[in-house]
């Protein structure tokens, strides 16, 4: 415990820079105030996301779960990523949804209650990106549900994934 | 048949079996891959490959036998090598190949329930139906194994779990707390990958090859160019070859902190994992600096690397490498210091050395059983040799013994990056270290050791450079099984514990 404690006074708060190669870039401070604003206006105090993995190759959810990280902290904007469809505000997709997916996919935006956004991750879930052509993919999300927004990248950086989604509720 | 690091034994049909039993038995390997090619255009036949690894001599040893086109069919070498069944399960269902006395014939990727019986694939003959489009036929149910008896309950998981990760269906039987029985059913992220990389342009291919597996995209591309170099005889300059070797090890420990991390948060625990969390995000961000991709992509070529170290670059690599290093020992120091959490992962998950080895179990998680297998050590004339590297190893299988496994090699590849980095300056080849080649016709095994295990392609190309067929094996194909054995009567909570100390790839397995 008592290193625990060592290692936290030591370290501090870790969105701010504090080595070579971990330094958050300056646009996140400010761009994180405008989306606690945006979520605070929009959705009462805060945004829950559903993510779901239609077969992508994991590089977007990496990318996603660092956004998480005690260096981007994205829940400190109000935005969290929920176990449940039930409880998503948003369904948030990547891969390029294999036929194997289809039927899953569907089934957990119905599981969500109303008003309900689709938001795509990654190229693969755009049009099926690099597996467009495949026998096995459908061609993107758009061809199961109906999407709100694009969040473009292979993968997505987390920054860029903090703007995205800035720019969505600014929508 | 011979070739650099390759035997080909071609055999008699009605020797097959006994062929490769008798590999199997004198190379003490499992089998390493096991796959077929439809030659039926240019012989009527399909050509079937079952390849062994010969650790001591450093090469892989290759059977290989003709089956009739027109009615494909032989016996199963599962009944003697367990090894051997998830391969033969996936021939049949993308050639249609038929394995008389197989243990179990149920299909793989191809969902019963999403594509209809008797459209297979990887035949040449092939033709997709257009994508979002229902294929035409008959459509069935899978058959899931039940376990039956007073007091059993059945627990089915997934395809979409709780958390941020890939899809997979997991069905428990279980009496009271125990696991009785675990059923994984995988495929949810089948993308015709193989069949997509035929056709296609192999210069062209390698940016496929890094959207197979994000965590490995670097172990892809790499285990790619190495089979078509050496195909076309492209000789990969010294300092390539060097710069190649760190970022495989940085791959390595980026996902080695994330598991530490992760294994952490499964029992609770939430520090170590914001620690290694930042580790994971310094490493990434690395890779960022370094080559313009936070997953390495795009640096691979088949002749050498597209991004080299400068005298900058190994300062900061240095640096950063020497950071992660410290966090991660001291989330070490955490970890084993904390008796809750030592009583969650001591003696949790075992995997039997036995039982590993009859399954097949590679790379990470056979170590962890006590074999001392990495392909970093067994190909002679390797530059891992030369730094006098040894491959980590825990023996009791459990999930203590998989964690422990990745903090001996996250340790080593600093070591090891640390030595490279050291090569690199004698190594003064011009940056861009990429040499010129010609596309050329053949077949030939590439292969790394991945952060997961070992990571095999094997390829044919055409004469003009195009790719005729590229048979893929991730390590989790067979790891899977080992977590299906590992959380025998072991409670269904200690489930997500035991999964992350495997921590298996969808997309890598499913392809």
């Amino acid at each position: 415990m008592k290193r625990i404690l060592k290692i936290k006074l030591k370290k501090g708060i870790l969105a701010k820079p504090i080595s070579p190669g971990r330094e958050l870039h300056p646009g996140v401070e400010a761009m994180g105030a405008e989306l606690r604003e945006k979520i605070k206006e929009r959705f009462g105090r805060s945004f829950h996301i559903r993510e779901v993995d239609t077969g992508s190759c994991g590089a977007c959810e990496s990318e996603i779960i660092s956004a998480t990280n005690p260096i981007y902290d994205i829940q400190r904007f109000g935005i969290d990523f929920v176990a449940s469809p039930r409880h998503a505000d948003a369904l948030l997709v990547t891969g390029p949804v294999s036929r194997n997916m289809a039927v899953a996919l569907r089934k957990t935006y119905e599981a969500m209650p109303e008003p309900k956004f689709v938001i795509t991750l990654g190229d693969c879930a755009k049009d099926g990106g690099a597996f467009k052509d495949s026998y096995y993919t459908a061609g993107g999300v758009k061809e199961i549900l109906p999407v709100d927004y694009h969040i473009p990248g292979c993968p997505p950086s987390p920054e860029t994934i903090i703007k995205a989604l800035l720019a969505f509720l600014s929508k | 048949m011979e070739r650099k690091n390759e035997i080909y034994y071609e055999v008699e049909p009605g020797r097959f079996t006994e062929e490769c039993i008798g590999l199997h038995k004198r190379l003490e390997s499992p089998v390493m891959a096991y796959f077929a090619e439809d030659l039926r255009k240019e012989s009527g036949k399909f050509r079937i490959y079952c390849v062994f690894l010969d650790r001591k001599a450093g090469r892989w040893e290759v059977a290989s036998t003709n089956i009739p086109g027109n009615d494909p069919k032989m016996p199963s070498l599962a009944q003697e090598m367990y090894s051997a069944s998830l391969f033969e399960r996936e021939m049949a269902e993308m050639f249609g190949i038929c394995f008389e006395g197989s243990p179990d014939s149920r299909r793989l990727a191809l969902h019963d329930e999403a594509w209809p019986e008797g459209l297979y694939p990887l035949r040449k003959d092939f033709a997709p139906p257009a994508p979002a489009q229902k294929a035409p036929g008959e459509r069935s149910e899978y058959r899931f194994k039940k376990v039956e008896g007073e007091g059993i309950f059945e627990v089915p998981v997934g395809p979409v779990h709780a958390g941020i990760i890939g899809p997979g269906h997991f069905r428990f039987s279980a009496a009271g707390e125990p696991i009785i029985n675990l059923e994984t059913r995988l495929g949810f992220t089948h993308r015709g990958v193989e069949k997509m990389l035929e056709g296609m342009d192999a210069r062209e291919a390698v940016s496929l090859t890094e959207k197979i597996a994000g965590d490995s995209a670097f172990a892809y591309s790499s285990a790619f160019c190495a089979a078509i170099g050496k195909i076309c005889g492209a000789r990969v300059p010294g300092r390539a070859k060097v710069v190649r070797a760190i970022f495989l090890e940085l791959e390595r420990m980026y996902n080695h902190a994330n598991d530490i991390g992760g294994i952490a948060t499964d029992v609770g625990f939430s520090f170590p994992n914001a620690l290694a969390s930042v580790v994971k995000e310094g490493l990434l961000a690395l890779n960022g600096k370094l080559t313009g991709s936070r997953y390495l992509k795009g640096v691979n070529r088949i002749g050498g690397v597209a991004a080299d170290i400068p005298e900058e670059g190994r300062v900061l690599l240095l640096e950063s490498i020497g950071l992660a290093q410290k966090d991660i020992s001291e989330i070490r120091e955490i970890l084993h210091s904390s008796i809750s959490f030592m009583d969650r992962v001591d003696n949790t998950g075992i995997l039997k050395k036995k039982t590993a080895a009859d399954l097949g179990i590679t790379g990470l998680a056979a170590r962890a059983s006590g074999m001392r297998s990495d392909l970093r050590a067994v190909f002679d004339g390797d530059i891992y040799n030369a730094c006098g590297f040894r491959p980590a190893m825990e023996e009791d299988g459990d999930v203590l013994a998989r964690l422990d496994v990745r903090f001996s090699e996250f340790d080593a590849s600093c070591a090891l990056i640390r030595k490279f980095a050291a090569m690199l300056g004698s190594l003064s080849e011009p940056p861009g270290t990429e040499t010129e080649w010609e596309p050329k016709e053949g077949f030939s095994i590439g292969c790394v050791e991945a952060w997961r295990g070992p990571l095999l392609f094997w390829i044919r190309t055409r004469r003009d450079g195009r790719i005729e067929r590229c048979k893929i094996v991730d390590p989790s194909f067979r790891n899977w099984q080992g977590l299906c054995f590992a959380v025998l009567g072991n409670i269904i909570p200690d489930f997500p514990l035991c999964n992350k100390s495997f921590d298996l790839s969808y997309p890598g397995n499913d392809l």
